[in-house]
Parts: C-alpha cells; structure tokens; sequence
C-alpha cells in the first residue's frame, strides 16, 4: 500500500486502562495519519474495545496519553472528543429510539451548522444512505440493522476529519455489510478512520493497514496479508477463524 | 427540523386559544368562589407544566419540582412584605428560585449524579425545606419585616398593579393574571421544546451517551432545563399563594410532592397540555371527593395513580395522539400514494 502520509491524527502514548488487577489495554503507543484508514483486530478481551472507549472519552485512561490533532484529550468528555469533529459509532447501536430517522440524524448536523443547513446536509445523508423510506419512522421501531445505518448516518452527517467505528457491520447482513465496507470507502476519501472489527471477511474488503491486538498489548501492525501469513498472529487469532 | 417553528407550535396556539376563550368567559359564568377556587388550580396547572417540561421533555425525573414552587412563594411572600408591593417581589422570586435550582443542579448534573439520585436528592432537599419552616414559629425567625410564622405560614400580600402598591388586585382579577400567566408559560414552554436547545434536550432524554458523542454537553442542556422549570414552578408558586392568600410549610410535604408527579403521569409525558388537563381534573376530583365521607380521598387518588401507571402508562394525552393518528394514517397512506400515481401518470 503507497498511501500518502500526512500529519500524525491520532497518538497514544503509554497508554493503560487498568480495571483493577486486569490491565485491559497496556502501554500502548499507537499512531495514526491524516486520511489512513485503520483497522483494529484480535480475539475477545485483546483490549480493541477499551481502547476504543480510551480514545472517545467513555473510559479516562489509568495512565498514558491520547493526544488528537494535537490536543491533549486524555480524560476529556466524550462531547470534547466528537466537538473536535471526530465521528463515533460505538458497538451497540447507540441512537434516539424515540426520535424518527429524520429527527436522529438533524440532531447530529445540527451541531455544526445552523438551522437551514443542517435540514439540507440531513435531506442528503438520507439520499446517500438510501434511508427515504424509513426517515419518519421512530427508530425504536426498525430491524437492527436499519438503526446501525441511521448511527451511520449521525456520523456522516456531522461531516468528520477522524472517524471512529466499533464494530459497525455487527449483526448485519450480507447485503448491508458490503454497503457499509462501500460507505466506509467513501468516509475514508474525506476523512481519517479507525475500524475496530470482528469480520474478518469485512476487514478484507476495506483493510489497508491493520493493527492486532493481544492481550492488552499491539502485537503487530501491517497489511492483512502480512497479518494472515504470520505464524503467531494465526496461532493467537485467525487459526481458529481461517 | 423547525421549518417553520410556528407551524409545529400550531397545537398549542390551539390550546391557549381555548385558554384565552376560558379565561374571558369563566368570571361571566361561574361565582366568585368557584373562580377563586380555580385560581389554585391554574397555580398547580403551571407547577405541573414545570414538571412535564423538565420530565417530560428533560427527562429528568425531579421528585421535589414542589421545593421551587414553594420556595417561589415564599420569597414573593417575604419580598412583597418588605419591599410594600409585589411588582420586584415576583422578579425576585422568580431569580431567587432560578439561582437555587442553578446552583442545586449543578452538583448534580456536573457531579454526574444519577437519575434515582437526583429523584432521592429533590425530594430531600423538598423535605428539608419542610422541617426547617415549620420550626421558625417563634418571633426571631424574621427576615426584614417578614414573620416566617413556623407551621402557621405567613400570609401573602395580594399582587398590585405595576409600581402601584396601592391598587392591589381583589381576587377575581388574580384570576386573570393567574390564567394570563399560565398561558404565556404555557406558550413559552411549547416554543422552547421545538427550539434547538428544546429538541437537544429531547435528544438527551432518549440517549445521553449519544448525545454527547455528537458533541453535544448534556450537563449544560440538563442543567439549563432544570433551571427553566424551576423559574416556572416560582411563577406557580406566586400564583398559588396569591390564591390561597398565604403560604405555609405544607406546600413542601411529601403529599404535594407525590401529587405533582401523579399529575404527569396521569396527563402524560412527553405533552405539556396534558398534565395541565390532568392537574384541573384531579383538583376538581378532590374538591369533589373533599364533599362526601363514603371513601377516602387518598384512597381514590392513589387507586386512579395504580389505573394509570398499568393500563394507560403513557398517561391521556399521548394515548390520545396515538389512537388519533393510528386511526388517521391508513388515510394518509392513500392520499400519498394517489398521488405518487397521479405524478407517474404525467411522466
């Protein structure tokens, strides 16, 4: 992969979550550029989702540092990390149940720009995304996979430079799954993103570069060739996968 | 989205139509006492419209909204006795009561307090209010020249014409003020809940993680919210205690507090119109029930409260709206697809 490198976006240093005796993530140093496209993987509890919740403010870090475009963000509050305009979908759909489809994703651009604006860029999010149908009905009311879609939508329409996904093509099927791996394509010509994932087929139609994860630890970073072909690396996680 | 916040606000231009209809034609139709009656009710009205716009649209479930309509009254009260005239006592009823629930919130909604906690803490702050009044019977308790009277109360200055404390209002003009009030509350509530600040609160109320992971500050939207409803519950209280024509520490018991509560739920959250519907049906239940000795009156209130929370537990008004709109969108769906058929056709 040649991408161009720009500016340094994302950097942990030493970064540790520990919840007691369980040191979850452990001295990570982590590193991220300007419009790379990122994907995290490992086996169940390698720490890829504590590290996640240490990057968008739900956890305050034991010890270490996050530092995004520059800014110091450890222990901010999740609304300082997304205010920076860092899109974020966490793993379990997290969206206004009693709001319409419409109404979810206003609220997201709405934080940007001003009344006017946001109607128009939320009437193009659902364009984009093919939500027409659904974006009167109450989200409480749709299939699993719909409201991953509208969380999506709530990303893209805030328009961000960093894009942040915990497992977005949890639960979804075959069909969706290849449009969210379309989307995130399309996300990644404007933005930065970091995947945190479990498909390894999904993580194959969007993966450049890759980082494992390990008991709390990056075990190794590099293409999922690489990855694949890597004796530990099968031993740890994909031998019992592919 | 508010294309055109007036036309969303179309219901409740309705309903303080329908108010503004009553407020003029009520004083021609029915007696005095029963006006002045009612002027209690309107008092309660807005006290419960506090509670459905901080519950309701907050989502903040505040056991003791009666800890700032009393304390509303007893700072109008106590400014009124010393200032000779009502006209900077509302105001500063109104500020007074605000800064408390300000500063009361902050530690709450800043300290990340849960939302059990925060019923526990509102009720206790609304308990502590009680106890400290009813203690302040003897003739030291003064503030300026106002007696706080212990458990007896102190009786309230009727509200004057602006700057004219000499032509104080009898209290068949109370009503006025009393219903006049009542719907700009009402109609300032209706306009903040379809306002940006109103539809993030609601947004908060659904999902308050995320929320804050659209960069949204939820302490500050929460905080903001409980503070307005503690404005319009002060406003509820000077009310009530120009009604009634004093104020004692009764209004910070346990019962009102539970009272205010079944209000909502009976009228329903997520409406402003519907706990104000509930609040006059339940003050006329009780004057009614207050009439006869076969049944006990809290028996009745607490039986309706259980009816409520099992089978209507959206409360009237949104049930309302649903069988409404159930009942309407099959003829929707046929208009629109008539007319998606009509523009293919032109094609």
């Amino acid at each position: 992969m040649s991408r161009q490198r720009g500016d340094v976006v994302v950097e942990t240093r030493g970064l540790c979550m520990h919840f007691g005796g369980v040191r979850a993530v452990d001295q990570v140093d982590f590193t991220l550029f300007d419009r790379e496209l990122r994907c995290l993987i490992g086996p169940n509890g390698a720490g890829k989702s504590t590290f996640f919740k240490c990057l968008t403010g739900q956890l305050t870090p034991t010890a270490g540092e996050v530092v995004i475009r520059g800014q110091t963000m450890t222990g901010a509050e999740p609304f300082e990390v997304a205010s920076l305009g860092v899109g974020i979908k966490t793993q379990v759909p997290n969206v206004f149940d009693g709001l319409s489809a419409e109404e979810n994703i206003w609220v997201s651009a709405r934080r940007w720009h001003d009344d006017r604006r946001a109607r128009t860029v939320t009437s193009d999010t659902i364009e984009r995304l093919r939500l027409g149908d659904i974006r009167r009905t109450q989200l409480g009311r749709l299939a699993h996979g719909q409201r991953q879609w509208v969380e999506l939508g709530m990303v893209v329409a805030a328009e961000p430079w960093l894009v942040l996904l915990d497992e977005p093509a949890a639960g979804m099927t075959h069909e969706e799954t290849y449009r969210t791996a379309e989307l995130i394509e399309e996300i990644n010509t404007t933005a930065a993103l970091i995947v945190v994932e479990h498909d390894m087929q999904f993580i194959r139609m969007i993966s450049r570069q890759v980082t494992l994860f390990h008991e709390g630890g990056i075990l190794m970073e590099d293409t999922m060739d690489a990855i694949s072909a890597d004796k530990r690396a099968r031993e740890i996680y994909l031998g019992h996968r592919a | 989205m508010s294309n055109g916040i007036l036309r969303q606000m179309r219901p409740t231009f309705f309903y303080a139509l329908l108010g503004l209809v009553f407020m003029f034609a009520a004083p021609q139709v029915l007696q005095l006492f029963t006006i002045i009656n009612l002027t209690t009710a309107i008092a309660l009205a807005v006290l419960a419209l506090s509670l459905a716009l901080i519950w309701g649209y907050g989502g903040i479930l505040c056991f003791g909204q009666v800890a700032f309509f009393g304390l509303g009254a007893y700072v109008y009260t106590i400014s009124a006795i010393n200032f000779g005239g009502s006209t900077w006592a509302i105001l500063v009823a109104v500020i007074v009561t605000s800064a408390f629930a300000a500063a009361l919130g902050y530690f709450i909604f800043y300290g990340r307090v849960s939302d059990v906690y925060l019923g526990v803490i509102t009720l206790t702050v609304t308990l502590i209010f009680f106890s400290l009044i009813r203690r302040t019977s003897g003739p030291e308790y003064k503030i300026g020249n106002a007696l706080l009277g212990g458990f007896n109360g102190v009786s309230s200055p009727p509200i004057n014409l602006p700057w004219n404390p000499t032509a104080f209002l009898f209290p068949e003009h109370v009503f006025y003020v009393a219903m006049a009030a009542l719907i700009l509350c009402y109609l300032f509530a209706g306009w903040l809940v379809n306002t940006k600040f109103g539809r993030v609160c609601v947004a908060i109320r659904e999902n308050e993680l995320r929320a804050e992971l659209l960069g949204y500050d939820s302490r500050l939207y929460k905080l903001g919210i409980f503070t307005i409803g503690a404005g319009i519950a002060a406003i509820g209280g000077v009310l009530f205690c120009n009604g009634v024509g004093r104020i004692t520490p009764d209004v910070f018991s346990l019962y009102n507090a539970a009272l205010t509560i079944i209000w909502v739920i009976v009228g329903g959250r997520g409406t402003l119109i519907g706990p104000i519907g509930a609040t006059f049906a339940l003050f006329y239940l009780t004057s009614a029930l207050g009439g006869q000795s076969l049944f006990n009156n809290n028996l009745v209130l607490g039986a309706i409260l259980i009816i409520f929370v099992l089978l209507v537990p959206k409360g009237v008004a949104p049930t309302v709206v649903d069988w409404v709109s159930a009942r309407r969108k099959p003829a929707a769906g046929r208009v629109r697809r008539r007319r998606n058929a009509r523009v293919e056709g032109a094609e």
